[in-house]
């Protein structure tokens, strides 16, 4: 399986782009696969603090329900709207359509102890084996 | 997570493998519960046909004078009643009128087949063993037996010109032997989608033959491969049960509503008393199928409110693919079961309308019945 180079990982599978102190945030390929289609994205409200690790939200799938986890501490400044009419797209497009939030995190350099693509792909593979 | 145990494999693992399935732990089993997705897969047999391997399900050969006598006293439904070459679907229940399986017990032209679910194989194995009358023959065929699915309005396309005319012109819950692709089977137009379709039991030496024939025969009619998770999207919108989720020991088959299983009127069986007293005093309790707004969705073991207070909890729930929208079934207090109630579920955090609704949610299914 193949994950994208220009985002950074966590171990429960969720995805974070940065650009100009804001993290994009959602579940990875490997989550979607896992989870199967789903079905109904809860997401926090604009403005809610996240702490680093801790459950923000929740990922429905016909067959699974699964919380989302914060990749880092921070303010939720967006939440992607589009998934309440079309979960789908958080398995069609889980790098693009499929993003969840939008935090201005608390440390911008916490971003870098994320995970690499390599190292993430690692741990997917050791969980899958 | 390492499985506990080596986990069996049918004689189709290495074609799951291939086509890119999910694989999962079921009943001891590694068994695909995804190949594309489930909402595709389930469109497929909805629209066109799929394929199921459910090699994992456990088949019993019984023999001998008085068998269909002995089996009426197990069973709940009437196999005194069944022609050969005619299948019926019945719960096996205890004296306490618990259900120990529920099943399916063809009558072949020597004996009948006994089709139990795979989590129960060994209990009910032991529990028929242990009723069994000298001078009757049970006997465990589970791993000398393939057993494939194909269901949906083109099964019977799927399978035109490489199984027997007759078995093309079998009624619903009819059987027949004779050759498949080449190779001898029974087959048997039931299923457990809503659709029209065959289950087809062999020897697994032919089961390449089978699936590859299958595969060829299939593509032209829009045949795909389908896992445990649509199995289970596609039996909930027909309300049908699955054992340990909707019924177990702790049930009876007049709950779940299950009645017209239950035959009081062919003689003595295990749990006819429970029964007859609960037909004659009525029941505490249900089993109804609901609908909810919105996506959210009822997972089994939530608890079922009524005015804020408990009154049951989920069985079986699912996004219905059909339907759009969240479906689940449940255990509530009889004053609750009629159709239209309202109810709630509590899902931990949000509590979810939902309003029961008559079974099947789905009802365009083309099934013979």
């Amino acid at each position: 399986m193949n994950f994208p180079e220009d985002v950074r990982y966590t171990r429960e599978h969720e995805w974070a782009r940065e650009q100009a102190g804001v993290v994009t945030v959602g579940i990875t390929g490997y989550a979607t696969d896992q989870l199967g289609d789903v079905v109904f994205v809860e997401l926090p409200e604009v403005g809610r603090k996240l702490e680093a690790g801790k459950a923000f939200g929740v990922v429905e799938a016909v067959k699974t329900v699964s919380d989302l986890y914060a990749p880092l501490a921070g303010e939720v400044v967006e939440v992607n709207g589009a998934l309440g009419d079309d979960p789908a797209a958080v398995n069609r497009d889980p790098y693009g359509a499929g993003w969840m939030v939008r935090i201005r995190v608390a440390e911008p350099q916490a971003f870098a102890g994320l995970l690499s693509s390599t190292d993430y792909a690692k741990i997917v593979e050791e969980q899958h084996r | 997570m390492e499985p506990a145990t080596v986990l069996k494999r049918t004689p189709f693992y290495e074609f799951h493998r291939a086509a890119g399935a999910r694989l999962v732990d079921f009943a001891g089993y590694e068994m695909p519960v995804r190949y594309t997705g489930d909402v595709r897969e389930h469109v497929a047999v909805r629209t066109a046909a799929g394929l199921f391997d459910i090699t994992h399900m456990g088949e019993f050969e019984v023999r001998g004078a008085g068998s269909a006598e002995w089996l009426d006293l197990m069973v709940t439904n009437h196999v005194g009643g069944l022609a050969v070459g005619q299948a019926l679907y019945s719960p096996m229940c205890r004296p306490d009128g618990g259900i120990v399986d529920d099943l399916l017990v063809y009558r072949a032209a020597g004996h009948h087949m006994v089709v139990v679910n795979a989590a129960n194989l060994a209990k009910d194995f032991a529990w028929l063993a242990e009723h069994k009358p000298p001078g009757i023959s049970l006997e465990d065929k589970s791993d000398a037996t393939a057993l494939l699915a194909v269901q949906g309005p083109n099964a019977a396309d799927v399978l035109r010109g490489h199984v027997p005319d007759a078995a093309l012109e079998l009624g619903y819950y009819r059987f027949t032997t004779g050759a498949l692709y080449g190779v001898p089977a029974t087959i048997s137009r039931t299923g457990y989608t809503g659709e029209d379709g065959f289950e087809l039991y062999f020897d697994p030496s032919h089961a390449t033959t089978v699936w590859n024939g299958l595969m060829e025969s299939g593509r032209p009619h829009g045949l795909e491969l389908i896992g445990l998770g649509a199995r289970d999207t596609l039996r909930l919108e027909m309300g049908y049960m699955l054992y340990g989720n909707d019924i177990d020991d702790t049930t009876t088959p007049l709950e779940a509503g299950l009645g017209w299983t239950v035959k009081l009127a062919k003689g003595e069986f295990h749990g006819r008393e429970v029964m007859a007293r609960q037909k004659a005093e009525g029941l505490k309790r249900r089993l109804v199928g609901f609908q909810l707004d919105g996506r959210r969705v009822p997972r089994h073991g939530m608890r079922i409110l009524s005015a804020g207070r408990s009154v049951g909890a989920v069985a079986s729930g699912t996004s219905s693919p059909s339907l759009q929208r969240p479906i689940g079934m449940g255990y509530v207090e009889t004053a609750l079961a009629a159709n239209g109630t309202a109810l709630e579920i509590d899902n931990g955090s949000t509590p979810l309308a939902a309003r029961v609704t008559a079974r099947p949610f789905y009802t365009r299914g083309t099934h013979h019945s």
